[in-house]
């Protein structure tokens, strides 16, 4: 008789970090608008400055001190800088408008950081704002500049200098755009990095384990002192290899079964004749590199979730060997207890994030050349039930150790 | 005056070794009855032996620290002739952060792990003091005449429910349960909860009761439990929930007992005494 209630063997994932920008549900105009409010201060003060710069210049090259000058250099900026804005925002309006019409998902490409959202409003508000500028400065100044191409020298001068200079100002201003926006996705990366890091740590330093463990120290220091010696070198061993893990980029196997045979130790003396232990180690595989706990975080699975939680207790059985595949020859690393199984309570109580972690390791480190896979043994076929962990990892086709595995 | 008397639940041998010796020789008249390493096991030395304290360690194989805790309450026998009062409980912890709070907020004795000396000689001597009180008789008349219950019974009933409360809590919330699905052979029976009378823990399985039949499920109330709303489903004993609406009266007897009567259904349901409260007239 079974259940169709879902008992979760593996608990529910933990819920994702989310991202500095939440992208769903946000139009190209939200991101737009954000992204020049964002950035206005810095727009208005490149806008002046470069205003304020022709001005100068071109009253440098005129030999004499106009003042209108200025006024047709601010005149241009301005109405340049307002109509790029106003089309940029039209643009995203657009490209909204016509992708819900197609029934596209919503694209916010280039409008958050880069040139798509931006040249296009670019090119025609300069190309707008330059006559609307001069018209303006014309009225102002009550000067004839005429028409723009068949004007005076001046005009042409100062037609030639805003089109540099508009172009230049857009350029300055969505660059230090695209700067800050990259700067602050490098900020989420680091930020997602190091909360991983963390949550990788406190997967693995787990304090019931950490106080327990010292708990049973404190006991065997006044019981048996050459024995708490022996143990506190195991917690040692324990802690340096989970706070160097992240700093190695792989280390040999026999190093991970030392790792694992310093846990496990710690959590004999723990759990005293519950737990009986197996490792089985291969000579000719101890050389090969793996990265460094990934077979921890499953030992301690079947240790928390397997047989804690089963009153007679039972064994963990750890064990690496050569397989050739379709794929040429893999390493395959065994982690089987005889604990609860897959329909206890207990499972619940996991964070998944030790599973989850591995496979994400594993996927930077192989592709999809590695694999992690956690079964419950059918209690029909070995009547000690329990759960199996078995990770592949590719070989390295020159492995000298191939030999006798 | 009898050797006061207590059971030690710890899994960790050495830790049940240790807090064995510590308090020999910070209470050496205290005679410890049992250590023993899982919940199950706790649960029946204590009702066999009664004794006058309890040491429970909150994580156990089987049952934990705080479901012994619950089973005792509602299977211990009503005190009087050669039953004695319900123990005095002291929980153990290595890291439990919802259930340090909650101890602390409900004035339950506890031990953090490891052990610090002073800490448990201040336990002990809080447990001498109220075993002491216990015993006055003018207390106990006192407590007998005030009320028919026994009072620290009553006091620990409390702070369970409280204790329970919290740890339920600290359970992440889930999805709510529409229908339950009992397999049987190459049939699968769906069968709505609203239509569920009750549900009860038997064994491995849980029985889930309609007015018309019933099914067998392989799962746990635990895991049941957070499951269903709480308002709609009452949880009325550590084994049973009973859908509240279909409960048409709640009997309670002369010895404080509370028997529920079902609609659709004929048999009675008991009601654990940790659960009692529930059913009182408005």
């Amino acid at each position: 008789m079974k259940t169709a209630l879902p008992a979760p063997a593996t608990p529910p994932p933990a819920p994702p970090v989310s991202p500095a920008v939440p992208a769903a549900a946000r139009t190209a105009l939200a991101v737009c608008w954000e992204r020049m409010r964002e950035h206005g201060l810095r727009t208005i003060i490149v806008m002046v400055a470069l205003c304020l710069g022709i001005g100068l210049m071109l009253n440098a090259l005129g030999g004499r001190f106009r003042p209108t000058q200025f006024v047709y250099s601010f005149c241009i900026g301005v109405s340049c800088t307002l109509l790029v804005q106003a089309l940029r925002l039209l643009q995203a309006f657009i490209n909204d408008w016509w992708r819900a019409r197609r029934g596209l998902p919503v694209d916010t490409a280039g409008f958050e950081s880069g040139w798509r959202g931006v040249w296009p409003a670019t090119l025609l508000g300069v190309a707008m704002g330059l006559p609307l500028g001069l018209a303006l400065a014309d009225a102002l100044t009550g000067n004839r500049t005429g028409s723009l191409f068949g004007g005076s020298s001046s005009a042409r001068l100062t037609l030639a200098m805003t089109v540099l200079g508009t172009a230049f100002s857009v350029f300055a201003i969505s660059s230090l755009e695209r700067l800050a926006t990259a700067r602050a996705e490098a900020e989420a990366a680091r930020r997602q990095a190091a909360e991983n890091q963390l949550r990788l740590l406190q997967s693995q330093l787990e304090p019931h384990m950490l106080f327990n463990t010292l708990a049973n120290l404190r006991v065997l220091i006044a019981m048996d002192p050459a024995q708490a010696q022996a143990m506190l070198d195991r917690l040692i061993g324990f802690l340096r290899a989970t706070l160097n893990a992240s700093r190695t980029p792989k280390h040999a196997l026999a190093t991970e079964f030392e790792r694992i045979g310093d846990y496990l130790a710690l959590m004999a003396i723990r759990m005293g004749p519950r737990l009986a232990v197996e490792l089985d180690l291969p000579p000719a595989l101890r050389d090969v590199l793996v990265p460094p706990l990934v077979l921890q975080p499953l030992v301690e699975n079947g240790i928390q979730h397997g047989l804690e939680p089963k009153v007679a207790g039972g064994r963990i059985c750890v064990s690496a060997r050569r397989a050739t595949t379709a794929q040429g020859p893999m390493l395959l690393l065994e982690v089987r207890d005889t604990g609860v199984g897959p329909d206890s309570a207990n499972a619940q109580h996991g964070t998944g994030f030790g599973l989850a972690g591995i496979r994400e390791r594993l996927a930077t480190l192989y592709g999809n050349q590695a694999g992690l896979e956690l079964v419950a043994v059918d209690p029909a076929t070995d009547a000690e039930g329990g759960m199996l962990a078995t990770l592949r990892l590719p070989l390295p086709p020159t492995t000298p150790s191939s030999a006798d595995a | 005056m009898p050797a006061p008397t207590c059971l030690i639940a710890e899994d960790e041998p050495l830790l049940a070794a240790a807090l064995r010796q510590e308090l020999a020789a910070l209470w050496p008249e205290l005679h410890v009855l049992a250590t023993v390493g899982d919940g199950e096991s706790a649960l029946a030395q204590a009702l066999a032996q009664q004794p006058d304290i309890c040491f429970f360690d909150i994580r156990m194989p089987g049952l934990g620290g705080l479901e012994a805790a619950q089973a005792l309450a509602e299977d211990w026998p009503d005190e009087g002739g050669v039953n004695k009062p319900f123990p005095l409980l002291v929980f153990a912890t290595a890291y439990d952060q919802y259930a340090l709070a909650a101890f602390k907020a409900q004035a339950v004795d506890y031990l953090v792990k490891p052990l610090d000396r002073e800490r448990l000689a201040a336990c002990t001597l809080r447990l001498q003091a109220r075993l002491l009180e216990r015993q006055r008789p003018a207390a106990a008349a006192f407590a007998a005449f005030a009320s028919a219950d026994d009072a620290p019974l009553q006091q620990t009933l409390t702070q369970l429910r409280a204790l329970l409360g919290a740890a339920a809590v600290s359970v992440t919330a889930q999805p709510r349960l529409e229908v339950v699905q009992a397999q049987i052979g190459n049939l699968v029976h769906l069968v709505p909860v609203a239509e569920v009378v009750y549900f009860e823990a038997a064994d491995k399985y849980v029985r889930v009761v309609t007015t018309a039949r019933e099914h067998l499920i392989r799962a746990s109330l635990r895991e049941l439990l957070p499951r269903l709303d709480p308002q709609v489903f009452w949880q009325v004993h550590r084994g049973t929930v009973v859908q509240a609406r279909l409960i048409t009266t709640a009997r309670r007897e002369e010895s404080g007992k509370v028997t529920l009567s079902l609609a659709g259904r004929s048999e009675k349901l008991t009601v654990s005494r940790l659960y009692a409260h529930l059913f009182k007239g408005m």
